[in-house]
C-alpha cells in the first residue's frame, strides 16, 4: 500500500472521513517524511510538529463525535512564509522579520483550519516574494527534489519543492507574476493563480498588491479545484476581494471540453522559445484537440511590453509596502543608529537583501516627481492596453495555453549575477498577474534533463471553473505521469 | 506703499465616526496610550485597509455644505513619507482626484457679506502621537490616533485680512458642528488650521511669495499669527528684503512667528493610487440622500431669525451660534415665550449659569418649556425679573418647573396696595433721615427708599407699585 505522504490531498480527506486512517496516522506519516527527507531539500523554514499533532486530533475527535469534520479534514499543509500566522513566526524569509510573529491568522488560515486542515509549518520563499528561485531567501537554500543541484523555482520555491518531495499534501503560495506557476512548473507539480479578487489578501504580506493573489501547490488538479472550493470568496477584510459566488470547482471538473475554444498566442511561441519546450506545449495542445477542443491562434500584440510594465508597477507597490519596516514598533531594528533617519538607514541596509533593495529604488525611482508620469503613468496605461489585448483574445478563445517558463529548473548562481536574465523566468506568467486573469501551470512531461516542464492555462476573469476543467482533462489525458521526484 | 495680504487657509478636522477610518478601532484616542489600535492601524505585517462608510457619508455632508461639487468617482492614494508617528511610512489620502472640490462657504465680515472659494475637501487618516518626555532619551508613539479619520478642507486664497481668516475659521466650525461632523475642539487637536500668508502691492495682480503658518493652538491665536506675519513681511519688503517660502511656527508667548523648515527640504511625496481600496463612487442617489438630510446652517438660519424673530443681526449671530443653542431658542418660543426676551434670558442669565457650570445648553437643566413658562410668569407679573433671575438659578440646580419653585419658596410677587403700603411706612418709620432729606429736595434717595421696600419684601413686591405707593406716602 502506497505511504499517507504519497497520495493527494483528496485522497486523504476522503480516507480520514470515512476512517480508513486518521487524521493523527496521516500527519504522523508526513512528520516522518518531513524528518527523513527534508533536510535534502530544505523546503521547510519551521515544522510545527507539535501544533500539527494538535490539529489532527482535533480533526479527529471531530470525527468520533459524528461531526463534520471540514472539507479538508485531515489534510496535510504547509504555508507560504508570507502567509501570517499567529503559530509560529512570518518572516517573508527576510531578516527584518527574524523571529516575527504575527498577531493575527491570515483570513485563509481561519478558513483552511475551520476546513480540517493540518499546519506542518512554514516553507521557504525568495525574500518577500521577490525572485524566482527562492535563492534570495535569507533564511536558507531549498533544492529542486528532482534535482538537488538545481533550483526551485520561485518564489513559492518551497511551497513547490514541499509538495514534489511528498512533505505536505498541498501547499500555500502566493503569485504576483509567476510566484506560483513557475515554481510549480520547475517541481513539476499543479499550481494555480486565481483571479485577482478571488481569494482575500488579508493576511498576506504586501509585496505588490494590485498584483498580489494566494494560491495552492497541488499534485494534481482536482486537489486544486478543492483548494480552491475553500480559499475562495469574499472577505469583509479585504475591499479588493470580489463579491462574487464561488461554485463547487471539483463539480467543474467534467472531463468534457468539447467545443471550447483554445487560443494559442503567435507572440508565445516565436523562435525565441526552445525547441524542447516548444515541442512539449505544442503536444499539450494536440492532446485538448484530441478531446474536441478547438484551436485557434489569437495575438497579444503588448505583450512584449509586460516584463517592463511589471517591473515598473510591482517596485512601485513594493517600495511603498515594505516602508513600514523600519525598526519602529517590530522586526530588526540596528543597534548602532544615533538618530531616527539613521536607525531607518541602517535597519534597512543592513535587513534587506540585494534584491529587495534594488526593488525599493526602483520603485522610488518610478514614484518620484519628474519621473512619475514617464515610467508609473505610462506603465499603468501600458497595462490597461495587456487587458485591452487579453479581453479581445477572449472573445475569440475560453482558455490560452502558453509554456509556464521558457526553461526548466537552473542550476544554482545560474542567474544571479544578472537580475535582467532571472526576470525572463517569468517572461510567461507575468502579463495574467497585470491582466488579473487566473492562470494554472500543469505538469507536461521531463525533459531530457530529467526536469519537468509545465503548460500554462490562462482564463477569463473569475472563470476558474473552465480553466480547472481544461487542466483537468488535459491531465487525465495526456498520458504523461512523472512519476516521483529522485530528491538526488 | 499700501499692501494688502492675501491668505489661503488649510485645515484639518477629525471627522467624529465610532470608529476609525480603515480598521474598527474606537476614535477615543484620549484612552490611555495604544489602547484603541489594531494590527491594521499600527500597520502590521499583511493587514488591509478597508475605508468606513459613515466617513463618506460625513465628508459628503461637509462638502455639500460647503457647496462642493460631490464627485461621483474619486480614489484614495498613497503619501510616502518616514516618521514614526506614520505607522505605515505612508498616509493614504487623496491626491488628484479629491473627494468634494469647488465650493465656496459665505461669511460675514464686519456685517458685510464675503464668499471664501473652497478648493477641495479630502478624507484621509490620522498619524499616531510621539511623545518625548519618557526620560532617558527615550521616544514613544502613542497610536491611539493612528487612522483617525481627517477631512483636509483647503480654500482658495481668497482672505484678506486676520478677520477675514478669523471668520472664515469661525463659521466653517459652526458649519461642521451643524452637521455633526466634527466637535472642532482645537485644544483637543480635532481642529488645526494652518494658513499661507502672502503680501503685495495693493492692486498687484501677482502674488507674493508666501509663509505657511503651522501649529497656532486658536483661532485667535491664528489671527494673531497672521497679523503678525502680514507686519513681518511688509517690514522686510519695505526695507528691500525679500519674503522666504518657507513653513513658520507660531510662538504664543512671545507673540511671534518663526522659521520651522525651509523650502529646499520641502518633501517629495511620490503620491499614487492606493491599490488596496477600490475607488469611492458616490452615486446621485447616495448624494440626494445625504443632501436631504442636511440641517439648516447657521448662515440661513441667522437670516431667518432676524427676519421671523425681529431680532438683531447681534442677537441672531449669538443663538445661531450653535445648533443646540439655535434650537433650544427656537423651541422656548414655540413655547409661546416672547422672541426678544427670550433672547434676552439665554445670551444673559442662562449663558452666564452655562459659563460658570462649563456645561452646554444641550444639557441643560432649564427645559425650553420651563424658560418660556418663567418668562410668561414676568409678564403676567406673577413673579419681578429680579426674582426670575433666582428662579432660573434654582431652575438650573433642580431641573424643576418655574411654577413648582416659586411655590414652594413663595416668591409670587406683592401686587396688593394694602400688603405694600404696609411695608412702606414701615420703611419711612425706620428711616426718618432718609424722609427728611427728601423734603430737603434730595430726590435720589428715593432709590434708595425703593431698595430698602424691596428687600423688606424679599423682592416680592411689584417694583412699580413700590415706586407709586412709595412717592404717594412721602407727599403726604
Amino acid at each position: 500500500m502506497t505511504a499517507w505522504h504519497e497520495k493527494t490531498a483528496h485522497e486523504i480527506r476522503n480516507a480520514v472521513r470515512a476512517r480508513h486512517v486518521s487524521a493523527a496516522e496521516v500527519a504522523e506519516s508526513y512528520l516522518n517524511r518531513i524528518a527523513a527527507v527534508d533536510p535534502k531539500v530544505d523546503s521547510y523554514t519551521q515544522v510545527w510538529a507539535d501544533f500539527a499533532r494538535a490539529q489532527a486530533a482535533r480533526v479527529d475527535e471531530k470525527i468520533a463525535r459524528g461531526e463534520d469534520a471540514g472539507r479538508l479534514a485531515g489534510v496535510p499543509i504547509g504555508i507560504k512564509e508570507v502567509i501570517c500566522t499567529k503559530q509560529g513566526h512570518t518572516t517573508c524569509s527576510s531578516r527584518i522579520l527574524e523571529g516575527y510573529q504575527s498577531p493575527h491568522d491570515a483570513t485563509i488560515i481561519r478558513k483552511l483550519e475551520a476546513e480540517g486542515a493540518v499546519f506542518l509549518g512554514k516553507l521557504n520563499m525568495d525574500e518577500f516574494a521577490m525572485g524566482s528561485s527562492t535563492e534570495n531567501s535569507a533564511i536558507k537554500t531549498t533544492r529542486n527534489p528532482w534535482n538537488l543541484r538545481c533550483v526551485p523555482g520561485g518564489s513559492s520555491g518551497g511551497s513547490a519543492a514541499a509538495v514534489a518531495a511528498d512533505l505536505c499534501a498541498f501547499s500555500l503560495g502566493s503569485d504576483t507574476g509567476g510566484s506560483i506557476r513557475q515554481p510549480a512548473c520547475l517541481c513539476g507539480c499543479v499550481g494555480i493563480k486565481p483571479t485577482y479578487g478571488r481569494v482575500s489578501r488579508y493576511g498576506l504580506v504586501a509585496f505588490a498588491s494590485s498584483l498580489d493573489q494566494i494560491g495552492p501547490l497541488t499534485k494534481d488538479v482536482e486537489d486544486a479545484a478543492l483548494a480552491l472550493n475553500v480559499l475562495c470568496g469574499k472577505d469583509a477584510m479585504d475591499a479588493t476581494s470580489a463579491n462574487l459566488p464561488v461554485p463547487d470547482f471539483t463539480q467543474a471538473l467534467t472531463g468534457d471540453i468539447r467545443g471550447l475554444r483554445i487560443g494559442m498566442p503567435v507572440e508565445c511561441f516565436t523562435e525565441s522559445l526552445g525547441a524542447e519546450m516548444r515541442e512539449k506545449v505544442l503536444s499539450a495542445i494536440e492532446v485538448l484537440k484530441g478531446q474536441g477542443a478547438e484551436v485557434v491562434e489569437v495575438s497579444l500584440p503588448t505583450l512584449d511590453y509586460a516584463l517592463a510594465v511589471y517591473y515598473i508597477i510591482c517596485t512601485a507597490e513594493a517600495s511603498a509596502n515594505l516602508a513600514r519596516f523600519d525598526g519602529v514598533r517590530y522586526g530588526f531594528r540596528h543597534p548602532a543608529a544615533g538618530d531616527v533617519r539613521e536607525m531607518y538607514v541602517k535597519t534597512k541596509t543592513a535587513a534587506f537583501g540585494p534584491e529587495v533593495r534594488r526593488r525599493i529604488m526602483l520603485g522610488t525611482y518610478v514614484l518620484s516627481s519628474g519621473y512619475y508620469d514617464a515610467y508609473y503613468l505610462k506603465a499603468q496605461k501600458v497595462r490597461r492596453l495587456i487587458k485591452e489585448d487579453f479581453d479581445r483574445a477572449f472573445t475569440k478563445c475560453d482558455i490560452i495555453v502558453t509554456p509556464t517558463s521558457p526553461t526548466p529548473a537552473f542550476e544554482f548562481g545560474a542567474k544571479t549575477a544578472d537580475p535582467l536574465e532571472m526576470y525572463l523566468s517569468d517572461i510567461y506568467t507575468i502579463s495574467t498577474n497585470l491582466a488579473t486573469l487566473p492562470g494554472i501551470s500543469v505538469p507536461c512531461g521531463l525533459c531530457a534533463s530529467g526536469l519537468p516542464a509545465g503548460v500554462q492555462f490562462m482564463a477569463k476573469p473569475f472563470d476558474e471553473a473552465t480553466l480547472l476543467r481544461v487542466a483537468h482533462c488535459y491531465e487525465k489525458n495526456s498520458g504523461i505521469t512523472l512519476g516521483k521526484a529522485p530528491i538526488a | 506703499m499700501e499692501y494688502e495680504a492675501v491668505i489661503g487657509m488649510e485645515v484639518h478636522v477629525e471627522i467624529n465616526t465610532k470608529s476609525k477610518v480603515f480598521c474598527a478601532c474606537s476614535t477615543h484616542f484620549s484612552a490611555p496610550a495604544n489602547t484603541n489600535v489594531c494590527p491594521i492601524c499600527l500597520g502590521m505585517p499583511g493587514v488591509l485597509p478597508v475605508l468606513n462608510r459613515e466617513m463618506v457619508n460625513k465628508s459628503v455632508a461637509a462638502g455639500l455644505a460647503l457647496n462642493c461639487t460631490i464627485s461621483r468617482w474619486s480614489k484614495l492614494d498613497r503619501k510616502n513619507y518616514f516618521y514614526p508617528d506614520m505607522a505605515k511610512n505612508y498616509q493614504i489620502s487623496q491626491y488628484d482626484l479629491p473627494l468634494c472640490s469647488n465650493g465656496h462657504l459665505d461669511i460675514e465680515v464686519d456685517g458685510q457679506p464675503k464668499s471664501i472659494g473652497i478648493t477641495r475637501a479630502h478624507m484621509e487618516e490620522d498619524t499616531a502621537r510621539n511623545t518625548h518626555t519618557l526620560g532617558g532619551g527615550q521616544s514613544g508613539v502613542d497610536f491611539n490616533r493612528s487612522g483617525v479619520p481627517l477631512l483636509e478642507i483647503v480654500t482658495e486664497p481668497d482672505l484678506r485680512s486676520a478677520q477675514d481668516a478669523y471668520a472664515y475659521l469661525t463659521a466653517l466650525k459652526q458649519i461642521l458642528q451643524y452637521l455633526d461632523v466634527s466637535d472642532c475642539n482645537m485644544e483637543e487637536g480635532s481642529l488645526r488650521a494652518e494658513a499661507n500668508i502672502s503680501v503685495r502691492p495693493k492692486g498687484a495682480s501677482v502674488f507674493g511669495t508666501k509663509t505657511e503658518v503651522k501649529n497656532v493652538a486658536s483661532f485667535s491665536g491664528v489671527m494673531k499669527a497672521i497679523e503678525y506675519e502680514i507686519k513681518r513681511q511688509v517690514e522686510l519688503i519695505e526695507s528691500g528684503g525679500a519674503v522666504e517660502q518657507e513653513t513658520r511656527g507660531w510662538d504664543p508667548d512671545r507673540g511671534i512667528t518663526f522659521t520651522q523648515r525651509k523650502k529646499e527640504s520641502a518633501h517629495d511625496y511620490r503620491y499614487f493610487p492606493e491599490p488596496d481600496l477600490v475607488p469611492v463612487v458616490v452615486d446621485a442617489a447616495w448624494e440626494q440622500r445625504i443632501r436631504e438630510s442636511l440641517p439648516e446652517l447657521p448662515l440661513p438660519r441667522k437670516h431667518r431669525f432676524m427676519e421671523q424673530y425681529g431680532l438683531s443681526d447681534y442677537d441672531a449671530n449669538v443663538l445661531t451660534g450653535t445648533q443646540a443653542m439655535a434650537d433650544y431658542f427656537e423651541a422656548a418660543v414655540q413655547a409661546d415665550a416672547d422672541a426678544k426676551k427670550t433672547a434676552n434670558w439665554i445670551m444673559g442669565d442662562l449663558q452666564a449659569l452655562l459659563t460658570e457650570a462649563k456645561a452646554d445648553i444641550s444639557a441643560c437643566n432649564v427645559t425650553p418649556a420651563c424658560l418660556a413658562e418663567m418668562i410668561r410668569m414676568i409678564n403676567d407679573n406673577t413673579i419681578s425679573g429680579k426674582i426670575a433671575k433666582e428662579v432660573l438659578a434654582e431652575m438650573f440646580v433642580s431641573g424643576k418647573s418655574p411654577k413648582q419653585i416659586v411655590e414652594e419658596k413663595g416668591l409670587v410677587q406683592i401686587t396688593d396696595a394694602s400688603a405694600i403700603e404696609g411695608i412702606v411706612r414701615q420703611v419711612l418709620a425706620d428711616n426718618p433721615q432718609q424722609v427728611e432729606q427728601f423734603k430737603a429736595g434730595k430726590d435720589r434717595v428715593v432709590g434708595f427708599l425703593v431698595g430698602q421696600v424691596m428687600k423688606a419684601s424679599r423682592g416680592k413686591a411689584n417694583p412699580e407699585k413700590v415706586n407709586e405707593i412709595l412717592r404717594n406716602e412721602l407727599a403726604k
